[in-house]
């Protein structure tokens, strides 16, 4: 079974008396250990489909399974749990806190999530800012590193509770194409060394490429399916 | 909850102007709070020390109906020998009691050879009179600070207007509880100052005098000023000995005795719950400034990080975490404002204590101020302004809980 199995799902949002439809039945399966791209124009459903794969809102239709939970059944409490244990997520603007460290945000999650004992969390810590070289300004904060280090260390953090998934949502767009291809390296690197599933969603062409299976939606659906070695379903 | 605290105090420093404003403003409300409790509990405290430490006793024991007819000075309703022989035996059995003295209280003319006028007078032994009210011999302004036998000490008022002074004999006349009326000449020998409540403005005698004018065979007893060791000990040491004195009942069986506090025979008692309905007052919008601000500060806080409450909540943070996150920042700012109040609020009680400010109360003039702070005053405005900024703060930090983690991250 997939990491991630989605059949038919719908989201539809209300604005007053009118129903968008973000997602038409939209059907995907992710095995674990992918690096997968979702692609499209803006409004295509990429954010709405990722949020909906990181438990942060639910489908109007359809099943959604990730990680072997059917994650609709999730109330808010359960899918808070869920997601502390098993996804990591990487934001457009790094979204770390401004009150911590570079190493007290990459600490964040294994100290208020997971609880995980003070000596452990060092070692995991500084293991991931090395990683991401990012251990020399592990005591910086956040306004005092570059938007590339800042998501450099938001990868260090998405990824230090050994998640089975990563969500990035356009991870690139507030960086320099240099720094945009640097992070997804950094992103790749770290799917081989942890065997984490990488998920992120971009417009960006550049940086499509990267991608070892693409999804590309288009106003709210799946219209391709592509494998880096050829393989392309419509 | 080290992190918890950490995180919290570090979001404090980094909206430090709006910090150090608010906690500006909770301590200005402890320091008003403190120096009030105190300047006030100071008033208090020194009046009600006058009163019973001069005048009245802590407490007081009479026969049943006597209080009623307090203003009269009833010679009708006055303990037997027999009544004084167990009240006295109930005293000594509570160790609290530090002193007690039977008193003779009497009205009478008092004359100067050329005028006559009304007097009240209390009959007592010296000695037990003064290790009751100590501060009594401090009222004699003039003449012997001691009550001798053939000696009367006037009360001030009486002797300017009879111009009576130490050392001038006088007559005190009374009639007794059979209507025969007998007289003494005795001697001045102090100038008694008058104090507002029940008996300042009271002459005093020797007991023995007391009971040659009345013509007594048998001493008879008006009432039993009390002192005790702990004034705060004051209304069970009361229970105690009413308890202790309710077994005995006349032939109607209803009790003999009844037991008096200062409360109930010193009209300065309204003004003490005065005093205190003020300090509730004060304490009330000390609770209002610490609510309203706390609250405001922490909605704020919640609305300038909504993004921030977005990402720690999808990155897995419980609701309950996040909820105790800002709790526990309005629970700092409450304890940086207690703290610097407390600590500027001593400052200005101890400064107010080194000036001796004075006042006039009543017909007590030069009275000095000596503003004090209890650790049980401290302890509990520190509490009052904690516990409003954790509940200031439950409502902004309940919002922020519940929020989607969704919307809160599309929040610009």
């Amino acid at each position: 079974m997939g990491l991630i199995v989605a059949k038919n799902i719908s989201k539809d949002y209300h604005a007053g008396e009118v129903t968008v439809r973000a997602l038409k039945g939209v059907s995907f399966g992710i095995e674990p250990g992918s690096f997968v791209s979702f692609v499209g124009p803006s409004g295509s459903g990429k954010t709405t489909l990722l949020n909906l794969i990181g438990c942060l809102d639910k489908p109007t239709d359809g099943t959604l399974t990730v990680v072997d939970t059917n994650v609709l059944q999730l109330d808010r409490k359960q899918a808070a749990f869920f997601r502390g244990h098993h996804i990591g997520f990487i934001f457009q603007d790094f979204n770390l806190i401004p009150v911590l460290t570079v190493f007290e945000n990459v600490e964040y999650p294994l100290l208020m999530v997971q609880n995980v004992e003070a000596g452990e969390r060092k070692i995991r810590v500084m293991n991931l800012l090395e990683a991401v070289g990012m251990e020399k300004q592990r005591d910086k904060y956040p306004d005092q590193i570059s938007g590339g280090q800042k998501q450099r260390v938001a990868v260090a953090r998405a990824l230090v509770t050994n998640p089975k998934l990563v969500l990035a949502d356009e991870p690139t767009a507030n960086l320099d194409h240099k720094t945009a291809h640097m992070v997804i390296e950094l992103m790749k690197k770290m799917r081989g060394e942890f065997k984490t599933t990488f998920i992120f969603s971009t417009h960006d062409q550049k940086i499509v490429g990267e991608a070892e299976i693409l999804y590309v939606l288009e106003d709210g659906e799946l219209v391709n399916r592509q494998m880096k070695w050829g393989e392309s379903h419509a | 909850m080290h992190n918890l605290f950490k995180i919290a105090i570090r979001n404090l420093m980094r909206y430090r102007r709006r910090t150090i404003l608010t906690a500006s403003l909770i301590a200005i409300g402890v320091i008003f709070v403190l120096v009030f409790v105190s300047a006030s509990g100071s008033f208090k405290n020194m009046i009600i020390r006058e009163i019973t430490g001069s005048m009245l006793g802590d407490m007081e024991i009479h026969r049943k109906g006597y209080v009623a007819s307090i203003d009269n000075l009833p010679l009708t309703l006055m303990m037997n020998p027999q009544q004084v022989k167990k009240a006295k035996e109930a005293i000594k059995a509570i160790p609290e009691i530090e002193a007690y003295s039977p008193r003779i209280k009497f009205g009478g003319l008092f004359s100067n050879f050329i005028e006559t006028t009304n007097i009240r007078l209390n009959g007592v032994y010296p000695d037990m009179e003064m290790k009751t009210l100590p501060l009594l011999p401090s009222r004699i302004i003039q003449g012997e600070k001691a009550i001798k036998k053939g000696e009367i000490i006037v009360p001030e008022l009486l002797a300017r207007g009879m111009k009576v002074n130490v050392g001038d004999m006088v007559v005190v006349i009374a009639t007794n509880k059979d209507g025969s009326v007998n007289g003494k000449q005795l001697k001045v020998s102090g100038i008694l100052e008058s104090a507002t409540g029940p008996g300042g403005r009271d002459g005093y005698l020797h007991i023995e005098d007391a009971m040659e004018i009345l013509r007594m065979d048998e001493q008879e007893i008006s009432e039993i000023a009390i002192r005790i060791r702990d004034f705060d000990k004051l209304r069970s040491v009361a229970n105690t000995l009413e308890s202790d004195l309710s077994k005995y009942v006349n032939k109607q069986g209803k009790p003999v005795f009844e037991v008096n506090t200062w409360e109930t025979l010193s009209p300065f008692f309204n003004i003490a719950r005065m005093i205190d309905m003020m300090t509730l007052f004060i304490k009330i919008m000390l609770i209002a400034i610490v609510l309203i601000s706390i609250m405001n500060v922490m909605i704020m806080a919640v609305y300038e990080r909504i993004r921030e409450i977005g990402t720690i909540a999808a990155i897995g943070t419980l609701p309950g975490k996040i909820l105790s996150m800002f709790v526990i920042e309005g629970f700092c700012l409450g304890v940086l404002g207690a703290v610097v109040g407390n600590i500027f609020g001593l400052v200005i009680v101890h400064i107010l204590d080194i000036a001796k400010i004075t006042f006039d109360f009543s017909r007590k003039t030069g009275l000095v101020l000596s503003p004090t702070l209890q650790s049980y005053d401290i302890l509990m405005v520190s509490g009052i302004v904690i516990i409003v900024a954790v509940l200031g703060s439950l409502q902004p930090a309940l919002k922020a809980s519940k929020m989607e983690p969704i919307r809160a991250l599309r929040h610009v």
